[in-house]
């Protein structure tokens, strides 16, 4: 799992470029899907199993793309500026260094501001890759860059960029290797475009016309020094949503999980997270609506180059996705 | 050069006619009728949907399988709503689509479907203190003045537009309201006038881009096009900063040909079309621009998220002062949009999306 994570976290996938990220996927699974493919809007699909008697057609979901970051000007000294995709907090940003898709590589400057206790804008930040003058800047408007930081183990914890969701796409990697027999017809989509407001999913939940739809993604934790307040914890197992600020999860499909996370003695926290979204919305609310869950890995530091999970937690979430999707499932009232 | 597409007098007159009507959003039947009354003779199949989109379909004749290409631009245009009388033919306002209220004072618009005329009062410059004449104006202290002899004419609802008449500017340049988007519906009538053969065009005159996007993912979910193209209009603010810096946020330039998209706030457009728009121009000697990527959406951003999916590509004239009373775009950038998208369209290779996005 660590060697695929660090494999995954590694590869440049800004949104609307998620095709380096997604061919390492399809590379892993080729041979352990009954049929694959990639739609039109660059979502990956696999599909594995069978419907048979109680079983349904499930939807899992893991987001391939990252947040990054866009050029949008090259000055005459060869400074490029730039707009962020997705969700860049300025904040991380100053001093940092990027990767764009070509290779290149780069440092997040700084104007020099009145306040310099608060981070200033992304405006008044620019790409330094190293150039002396336009003519000779590697980069042009409309090329897209990632944060860029190495993969490592901390004790029992991981940090990288792109643990959001990467985490997630190793762990429907290798529940699809895994899973045995099933009574379902799992779709095991890796989505495009989940940071810009989840766009992927909405097209891949529309194909896929899911019976239960399951986002694997990561989630904030509450466990650090005068954070947020939030009752999940690093270490203490995978989350499973209750509620975020784009969906409210199924109650039957809560219940489900947390009911399989106990019969097999799997840890499991619940979460309700006051910030951001995941896949699950989009699958929830495609064609007339679907029963939707969250499986969330708790991550410190999203959205920062440096994003930590406990990998305890990650093994924990992968024996519960297995235990899952290998079940008949009864949903209840 | 595959074709040999103009912008001349018939062109300017059918832009003309388009900005001259009033439509703003949910109220776009004006434009709508000049719509249907251009392209009925041209297309297979012509209809008005639920929404009041107009889809019109153009079937090639190629041989082989066409790809269905959706081309869309939208009808509305922001404006304002009357929302209450005061009496004496006084009205109290609110806008439609993104307006900015510093731009308004003192401003003549037309009100309801007669058009009756009026102007946007606020307080005179003799008596606002030289503290207020630093804050800008909010809405609440604004009203539409028609006059009191037509106070009778004007009803709660009535949409309001700028009263502003389409002028040429010299050779070179046009000044009117609404050229966004009555420049992409000229366009695309103009294909339609035109149209490539290797492809079904999917024509769609969309219905409230301004407040959100909302006719355009209906009218995709209707046609289901194998790939859409947005025909709109986009700021070019190549103008000096107000602060004296050098302005590096201008979005596109004035003159610099048609604008393709690389990134907006709804959309990532697909870059195997991106790449062929580029390599047409470039292959044609049409000059074009990126627009600059930030935010903003065009109908794309609802397009491509619709069904299965569908690769969507904006593609923009440049124009100065948009969303205001009046803006001005260069003649050539027109003619440089409607050659490209002719073009493009003309050598659309049948298999651009059989390998996937990105690959």
């Amino acid at each position: 799992m660590q060697a695929l994570l660090e494999k995954l976290t590694q590869i440049p996938g800004p949104s609307g470029a998620e095709h380096l990220v997604r061919s390492a996927v399809q590379q892993e699974i080729e041979g352990f899907a009954d049929a694959m493919y990639t739609d039109a809007l660059g979502n990956l699909l696999a599909r594995k199993g069978r419907r048979t008697d109680g079983g349904l057609r499930v939807m899992v979901a893991a987001h391939l793309d990252e947040i990054g970051v866009i050029v949008t000007h090259v000055d005459e000294n060869g400074f490029v500026r730039f707009a962020p995709l997705g969700g860049v907090s300025p904040r991380y940003a100053p001093g940092g260094r990027v990767r764009f898709l070509n290779g290149v590589g780069g440092v997040i400057g700084l104007e020099r501001t009145e306040d310099r206790t608060s981070a200033p804008p992304l405006e008044k930040m620019f790409i330094d890759v190293g150039a002396g003058k336009r003519s000779d800047c590697p980069v042009a408007v409309g090329d897209v860059a990632v944060f860029e930081r190495p993969f490592e183990q901390l004790g029992g914890r991981w940090i990288s960029k792109a643990m959001d969701d990467r985490v997630g796409v190793a762990l429907l990697i290798e529940a699809l290797k895994r899973l045995g027999d099933t009574p379902h017809e799992v779709y095991f989509v890796f989505s495009a475009q989940e940071e810009v407001g989840v766009r992927g999913a909405t097209t891949a939940a529309f194909g896929v016309e899911p019976d239960l739809g399951l986002a694997v993604d990561v989630t904030m934790t509450g466990d650090t020094p005068k954070g947020v307040t939030m009752e999940v914890a690093l270490g203490k197992g995978p989350a499973v949503k209750v509620k975020d600020r784009g969906m409210i999860a199924d109650p039957r499909v809560v219940r489900w999980m947390t009911r399989t996370a106990e019969r097999s003695g799997i840890p499991y926290q619940r979460e309700i997270l006051e910030y951001g979204s995941t896949d699950g919305r989009a699958i929830q609310l495609s064609r007339a609506g679907t029963p939707t869950g969250v499986l969330s890995i708790p991550c410190r530091y999203v959205h920062s180059p440096s994003e930590m999970v406990d990998a305890g937690d990650v093994k924990q979430a992968l024996d519960l996705l297995l235990a899952l999707l290998s079940a008949p499932i009864e949903l209840g009232d | 050069m595959t074709n040999n597409l103009r912008v001349q007098a018939p062109q300017l007159r059918l832009l003309e006619r388009l900005t001259n009507a009033c439509a703003v959003s949910g109220d776009e039947g004006a434009v709508r009728r000049i719509v249907l009354e251009e392209v009925k003779p041209l297309v297979d199949d012509l209809q008005v949907d639920a929404l009041g989109n107009v889809l019109a379909t153009h079937r090639g004749n190629g041989r082989g399988p066409r790809l269905r290409v959706m081309l869309a631009a939208h009808m509305d245009e922001v404006g304002f709503m009357i929302t209450a009388a005061d009496g004496e033919g006084i009205f109290r306002f609110d806008t439609v689509g993104g307006i900015d209220p510093r731009q308004l004072p003192g401003k003549p618009v037309l009100v309801g479907s007669e058009g009756i005329p009026g102007v946007i009062g606020a307080k005179p410059v003799h008596l606002t203190s030289p503290e207020e004449r630093k804050r800008s104006p909010s809405l609440d202290a604004m009203r539409i003045d028609v006059g009191k002899e037509n106070a009778g004419k004007v009803k709660v609802g009535d949409r309001v537009t700028f009263a502003t008449r389409f002028i040429r500017l010299g050779r070179r340049s046009v000044r009117a309201k609404a050229l966004d988007d009555r420049l992409g519906v000229a366009t695309l009538i103009e294909i339609l006038r035109h149209p490539p053969e290797n492809v079904d065009i999917l024509a769609a005159f969309t219905v409230q881009e301004e407040v959100g996007l909302r006719g355009a993912g209906v009218a995709a979910h209707a046609l289901e096009p194998d790939l859409a193209i947005a025909l709109d209009c986009t700021p070019a603010y190549d103008l000096p900063s107000w602060d004296g810096e050098k302005n590096i946020r201008y979005n596109t330039r004035l003159g610099a040909g048609p604008a393709i998209y690389v990134a907006d706030a709804a959309t990532l457009p697909d870059p195997r079309l991106i790449a062929h728009f580029r390599r047409t121009a470039e292959a044609e000697g049409i000059p074009y621009q990126l627009r600059q990527p930030g935010g903003g959406g065009t109908d794309a951003g609802a397009i491509h998220r619709r069904r299965e999916g569908i690769p969507s590509l904006s593609l923009s004239v440049p124009g100065r002062y948009l969303h205001t009373a009046a803006g001005i775009v260069r003649v050539a950038d027109w003619e440089h949009t409607l050659q490209l998208v002719h073009a493009a369209l003309t050598r659309l290779p049948a298999d651009i999306l059989a390998a996937p996005r990105g690959e």
